[in-house]
């Protein structure tokens, strides 16, 4: 299951394990990017909440959590290689995984059809 | 009448008809005529080359104790006219306000008049050392007590804390009067709320303070939402950090129903005064009910700025938040100027020091001489100047660049890119292609609230020859870019000594010193 956020995060949901990061417009819109914070490990987040800090050569960023859990990982890959952000957002250049503890939250989400839905609103 | 011949014999440019036939130009040197091509210094050095050549002092015992150098140590050896050439060449590279229109929004790149700079090279001002005895620097003490009396009446504000040494620095004094203030009434907070269009350094300082930064949208004016800002407040708001003018250069015009409401819920009202430039002499910002503001004399009061620094960010605190003032600050007493340099009597509550010494002193004799030398219907014109100069730039280019925002701007004007939509030009490259064209862009990409900002700020200081040659300039470009000549944008800029710089690279794998190729080995 993918689902999206109004603030341009993506969740892949496997489980009861969620992999996050940015979708491709958000990168677009970025620009190259150049610096990537993702969270630690054991890390406890609520949906919202600011998870991950992105710069690029426009602007820096936080990333926000678009459920309520626990972080399993970073993606250690992003603090070398930043680019992997805009070369693959949706894959390699995920930001973290998260043990979601509120399963209920993801109905809130947008799924892919909604998400371009609303990338056309926003023109 | 005819028009007055002014040329006086000279041709109005150069002959250089046949330029265009000729292939373009190779040098031998790599100089291209008075653009020289220069090497890190470093590379420019050899061993046993020096500027000063003294002979070994004879027959004197070594006292060093035997722990004289043994190798060499990798600073170049270069000749005194070398130097000279090399740091001359790299200031004739630099752009600055000495040189031409430098219209970088939010940074208020005014003139720095000569007269500040004589003023603070009077020997009396430019020779004291901090640790003199204060009876022995009365003038400097007056003149720093006289600064504080401007800056108070100025705001409207009870106090000021002079020692904070830029715009970010005076943040964080501000806010650590909140804190303090918030402390000592065992009122613990943790939100901060700071608009979208802040100043990156305003989330970042109550960050640094411990604070969590809660974000407040914009209105489609490009003001701070106030139903938003209403939803947010509670007992655990610390304070809400507003620019005003804000960085779309626009007066926040709820500000006293912002300013209000702060106060009943319990929290304080931090204004950072970065774009102050527009409104000094005309609003106190007391007025408005501010609890502490920064200054940035490096902007408002026209003291160097960007390389030319360093700045300094005086804080105005109300009457709540001034026992929480570092130190030290001058006191006049008994007809003598003195420095309270302890936690003590009045000041037994200050949060602490910020700096070694009292501030940037050079600083505060240049922005003196600049109040002065205005008085205070200058610096009420200074406003009126810096806000019809930049209003005029809305106007002249508002018809074929999109303006982000409806109505008069104060001392900036934004625009955005969509008046560059399906041209294939972005406005890196059209800031990249006003570089061609002689002028320093303008700053890009912030404000955050709008697409691809432009943002214009072109000061008090700027004639109407200089900003009609620049709007000029705009208008051509903006032009050229609508007429499908992209290519040449995303090849800008092609006149410097480089060209477009790998940006993205730079900040990712910045290469942040030299290194020396070999080093001979030290001698064991």
């Amino acid at each position: 299951m993918l689902k999206f956020s109004k603030d341009h995060e993506w969740i892949r949901v496997d489980g009861s394990v969620g992999t996050v990061g940015i979708t491709a417009y958000a990168q677009s819109q970025l620009g190259d990017v150049v610096f990537v914070e993702v969270p630690a490990a054991g890390k406890a987040l609520q949906a919202g909440q600011d998870a991950a800090v992105v710069e690029s050569v426009k602007a820096a960023s936080d990333v926000y959590s678009p459920v309520d859990g626990t972080v399993i990982e970073g993606n250690g890959a992003l603090s070398d290689t930043p680019e992997l952000v805009n070369e693959d957002p949706m894959g390699e250049g995920w930001f973290f995984r998260i043990s979601i503890s509120n399963p209920g939250q993801l109905g809130a989400l947008m799924d892919e059809e909604a998400y371009a839905a609303y990338l056309e609103e926003l023109g | 009448m005819t028009q007055m011949d002014r040329s006086q014999g000279r041709l109005a440019r150069p002959a250089n008809d046949d330029a265009d036939t000729l292939a373009p130009v190779v040098t031998a040197s790599g100089h291209r005529a008075l653009l020289l091509e220069e090497p890190l210094i470093f590379e420019q050095g050899a061993d046993g080359r020096t500027g000063v050549d003294l002979p070994e002092p004879a027959g004197r015992p070594s006292r060093l104790g035997g722990l004289d150098r043994r190798g060499a140590i990798g600073l170049p050896g270069l000749s005194e006219p070398q130097v000279v050439r090399h740091f001359t060449r790299l200031s004739q590279k630099n752009y600055g306000i000495d040189s031409g229109f430098f219209p970088l929004g939010s940074c208020t790149m005014k003139h720095n008049p000569r007269l500040n700079e004589k003023m603070a090279r009077l020997p009396g001002f430019a020779d004291l050392h901090p640790l003199q005895p204060p009876e022995t620097v009365q003038g400097a003490l007056a003149l720093i007590h006289e600064l504080a009396h401007w800056l108070t009446t100025l705001t409207g504000m009870p106090a000021v804390a002079l020692s904070p040494a830029a715009g970010a620095h005076g943040e964080f004094c501000g806010m650590a009067a909140i804190r303090s203030a918030l402390a000592a009434r065992g009122d613990v907070r943790r939100r901060v709320l700071v608009p979208e269009s802040a100043h990156g350094t305003n989330p970042a300082t109550a960050a640094v303070l411990g604070y969590e930064v809660d974000p407040i949208p914009a209105t489609d004016r490009g003001r701070v939402d106030l139903a938003a800002f209403k939803a947010k407040l509670g007992s655990d708001v610390a304070a809400v950090m507003i620019t005003n003018p804000n960085t779309c250069g626009l007066f926040e015009d709820e500000i006293q129903d912002i300013s209000r409401l702060i106060h009943e819920a319990g929290g304080f009202f931090y204004c950072d005064g970065a774009n102050f430039n527009a409104i000094v002499g005309r609003v106190r910002p007391a007025d408005l009910g501010v609890d502490c503001m920064h200054i940035n004399l490096h902007k408002t009061f026209s003291t160097p700025h960007g390389g030319g620094g360093p700045g300094s960010g005086p804080v105005v605190l109300s009457a709540a938040l001034a026992p929480y003032a570092p130190l030290p600050m001058v006191v006049m007493e008994q007809g003598q100027y003195r420095l309270v340099e302890t936690a003590e009597g009045d000041a037994a509550a200050s949060f602490g020091r910020l700096k070694a010494f009292h501030g940037q002193m050079g600083m505060f004799v240049r922005a003196l001489a600049y109040m002065k030398s205005h008085g205070a219907d200058g610096l009420r014109q200074v406003a009126s100047d810096a806000v019809l100069n930049a209003n005029y730039i809305l106007a002249r280019l508002k018809g074929d660049i999109t303006a982000s925002f409806e109505g008069p701007t104060m001392h900036e004007a934004l625009f955005d890119d969509r008046f560059l939509k399906d041209t294939g030009v972005s406005t890196l490259d059209f800031a990249k292609a006003l570089i061609d064209e002689g002028f320093h862009p303008m700053t890009m990409y912030f404000p955050l609230v709008v697409h691809g900002a432009m943002l214009i700020e072109p000061t008090e200081t700027e004639s109407k020859q200089s900003i009609d040659q620049f709007c000029d300039t705009m208008l051509s470009l903006a032009r050229r870019a609508k007429e499908g000549d992209a290519a040449s944008f995303q090849a800008a800029p092609r006149l410097t000594p480089r060209r477009r710089l790998d940006e993205t690279q730079a900040a990712r794998k910045p290469v942040l010193r030299w290194t020396q190729p070999a080093l001979p080995k030290a001698a064991e």
